[in-house]
């Protein structure tokens, strides 16, 4: 998180470099493809099209957006702290958890009390995860990098524990909890389109993603226009001065995890109340982890990690519609991915900087001495 | 009572299968850390050394062919981590998951182009893998009371890797507080400018010290996949690697707590696997995940103090810049 603000012009800074370090990442995936013996151009094509091709596959393509808007989100409201929350996916975990206890045990109520309760549900839930991790940091001194990858597999033990002993249908062979009655399930757009006459194929793509937009403006007016944003940014860029200047570290560093964690869990409501309807073992499928990429891409922005989001919710998606047509290419090269773009963008974020302040410094003599 | 005699060492014997992997990682941690690098990459090292060693001993059919690739593999991928924590001075933790996250996606997709298994490698036939060694008289000591079994199965019979780990150990404690490659590597974890102003590099110091964590990050895979496993699995590693780093910081970033801590875990996981769906008396079924849980949460209580202090190197995760 080295920003040296005043070096480069904001456009190169926000646009230039972050394109550069996904150039980068895309060059070296391509790179695999041809080691795979297949042709990356075309690959890319299958890609595109796979993601932005047709109806069903944009509706797929914004359904793994949301997630990935959720987790973005969370891992930069920590990162704008400070703190580096690898914990989205235990947090996710648990978010869905308490969305899935809502739908189970509450679902006799009205669609318009359920909705309100389970977003409290995982807001609580994912919150709760992250802020225990948040308090060992600052009232104990322990690393929250450490505390939440050892919370993620707490996460996973517990809710294998409960689906497994306690939250399984009964006569159900897998372990997963029964189907939420209908008044439960959060429409899908395709539903709530077609009942104002618009016809749209398809796909999981529910309120969720709505309400990930909305999550995002409330995040940017939370850290840019409040003082309590304004007070938790200067705990992440100097300890000393918000002490000075008589704001609480540790309360700051709590309050960010917990936020933090409860955007994870809204990824339960999209997963579990908007797409699967009922609770399932390991439903957040790496999303947590994902989130880490798209806020090093979004640079920790809300408007950049809805486009970054879309990048991803385009790879998740036409990743798995390429592995069916090219069939050397498995699924998992979208995961390669992901990860040189968290490389590129974000441990390697400092490789391509030099030149290019090099380049700007010798066009814009004027400028630079100035 | 020979009965539970018999038991106990089937449960020793299994924590030492357990835990060799995660020695030879909590010890790979332990240079990195030690120079002052954090690690959170040992579980994707273990996983690209899992799959190189696998694949490489099923085409040449020679485990040690395989070895050596998992430890080159291992080593390269240490060096993409050096390079973005100590060249280009770049997040650390972020390096370590992204090196993570990519070994989790490329090596079930190599496996998957290259041998066409949905993410497996061919299962290895007899000598591409490191099979148990029998020690010499273990058979003909068996019949002595008490000693003779614990020889035979306990001490014998294990694979080369095993031995290697055990071996490890108090190498490393030789190395880390008995040689001046040692001392320097402690020294720049704690206080680089210091190092460096007696004239030795800080770069090539963690440079090194990576090094030698890729060796046996390197190990540790190959032993996942080529001994203790007859093939690479999707994600066979399965958080051994951030198992062994929280062993390392249950040991205090020391060579032989670290080893403890390494066999506490492994035994409750050799313990797990014994109850499973077994009733206990007095408390019942125990739920398995429960035990399973217990590594992280007791390391999570002695990060917050709760049990003991783990005092981090103190220069770690901070890149060394050179005063100009």
């Amino acid at each position: 998180m080295i920003a040296r603000r005043g070096e480069l012009p904001g456009w190169v800074d926000l646009g230039l470099l972050p394109l550069l370090n996904l150039l980068a990442a895309f060059v070296v995936s391509g790179l695999i493809v041809v080691l795979l013996g297949e042709n990356p151009f075309r690959a890319v094509e299958l890609l595109v099209w796979g993601a932005f091709g047709y109806g069903e596959a944009i509706g797929y393509t914004l359904f793994y957006a949301t997630n990935f808007i959720f987790t973005g989100l969370a891992v930069a409201i920590a990162f704008h702290c400070g703190l580096f929350n690898i914990g989205g996916e235990g947090q996710a975990y648990l978010g869905g958890l308490g969305v899935g206890l809502v739908g189970l045990y509450l679902g006799f109520l009205p669609f318009a009390l359920i909705l309100p309760l389970a977003v409290l549900a995982a807001a609580l839930f994912g919150g709760f995860w992250a802020f225990v991790p948040g308090w060992l940091q600052a009232r104990r001194g322990s690393h929250v990098v450490i505390t939440t990858i050892m919370f993620n597999f707490i996460a996973a033990a517990l809710m294998t524990y409960l689906l497994v002993n306690v939250l399984i249908a009964p006569g159900q062979q897998g372990p997963e909890s029964a189907t939420f009655a209908e008044n439960a399930w959060l429409p899908q757009l395709h539903d709530l389109l077609e009942a104002v006459g618009i016809e749209i194929p398809f796909s999981p793509l529910n309120l969720s993603f709505v309400f990930g937009l909305l999550c995002c403006l409330l995040l940017w007016v939370f850290v840019w226009q409040t003082r309590w944003g304004y007070a938790l940014r200067v705990v992440g860029q100097n300890e000393a001065a918000a002490v000075y200047g008589g704001i609480s570290p540790a309360r700051q560093i709590m309050l960010a995890m917990t936020i933090s964690g409860a955007l994870a869990g809204f990824v339960g409501l999209n997963e579990i109340m908007g797409a699967q309807h009922r609770l399932i073992l390991g439903f957040t499928g790496g999303y947590g982890f994902v989130g880490i990429a798209v806020a090093l891409m979004g640079r920790n922005h809300p408007v950049g990690i809805v486009l970054a989001a879309l990048l991803f919710g385009a790879l998740y998606q036409g990743g798995s519609e390429l592995s069916f047509d090219m069939p050397r290419i498995s699924r998992d090269w979208v995961v390669v991915i992901q990860g040189l773009v968290i490389l590129f963008a974000g441990a390697l974020e400092n490789l391509f900087r030099p030149y290019v302040v090099a380049l700007f410094a010798r066009r814009l003599p004027a400028e630079a001495v100035a | 009572m020979d009965q539970i005699f018999l038991q106990t060492l089937l449960l020793t014997d299994s924590t030492l299968r357990l835990a060799a992997p995660l020695v030879l990682a909590a010890l790979a941690g332990l240079f990195a850390e030690r120079s002052g690098v954090v690690d959170i990459a040992l579980e994707g090292k273990m996983l690209g050394g899992a799959f190189a060693a696998a694949a490489t001993a099923a085409v040449t059919g020679s485990a040690w062919i395989g070895l050596l690739a998992a430890i080159g593999f291992s080593i390269g991928l240490a060096m993409v981590h050096g390079f973005a924590c100590i060249t280009t001075r770049g997040n650390q933790v972020v390096s370590g998951m992204a090196l993570n996250i990519t070994v989790a996606g490329l090596a079930p997709t190599l496996a998957d182009a290259w041998f066409g298994q949905a993410g497996r490698t061919p299962l290895l036939g007899e000598g591409a893998r490191f099979t148990p060694i029998s020690l010499p008289f273990a058979e003909t000591l068996r019949g002595v009371p008490v000693l003779g079994p614990i020889y035979a199965e306990l001490i014998s019979g294990h694979n080369i890797l095993v031995y290697a780990a055990a071996a490890a150990v108090p190498l490393v404690a030789w190395i880390v507080y008995r040689t001046r490659f040692g001392l320097r590597l402690r020294a720049v974890g704690e206080n680089p400018s210091a190092v460096d102003t007696a004239g030795i590099s800080v770069t090539a110091m963690r440079y090194q010290a990576l090094i030698v964590t890729g060796v046996l990050c390197g190990i540790a895979g190959a032993y996942l996949s080529t001994a203790h496993n007859a093939s690479f699995i999707r994600d066979m590693t399965a958080g051994k690697g951030y198992l062994a780093l929280a062993a390392l910081i249950f040991g205090k970033w020391r060579p032989v707590p670290a080893l403890c801590a390494c066999l506490l875990f492994a035994f409750t996981d050799a313990v797990q696997i014994r109850l499973q769906g077994t009733s206990l008396p007095l408390i019942g079924t125990v739920p398995t995940q429960a035990i399973q849980s217990l590594p992280y949460i007791l390391t999570v209580l002695l990060l917050a103090g709760f049990v003991g202090r783990a005092v981090a190197p103190k220069a770690i995760g901070t890149p060394y810049v050179k005063e100009r």
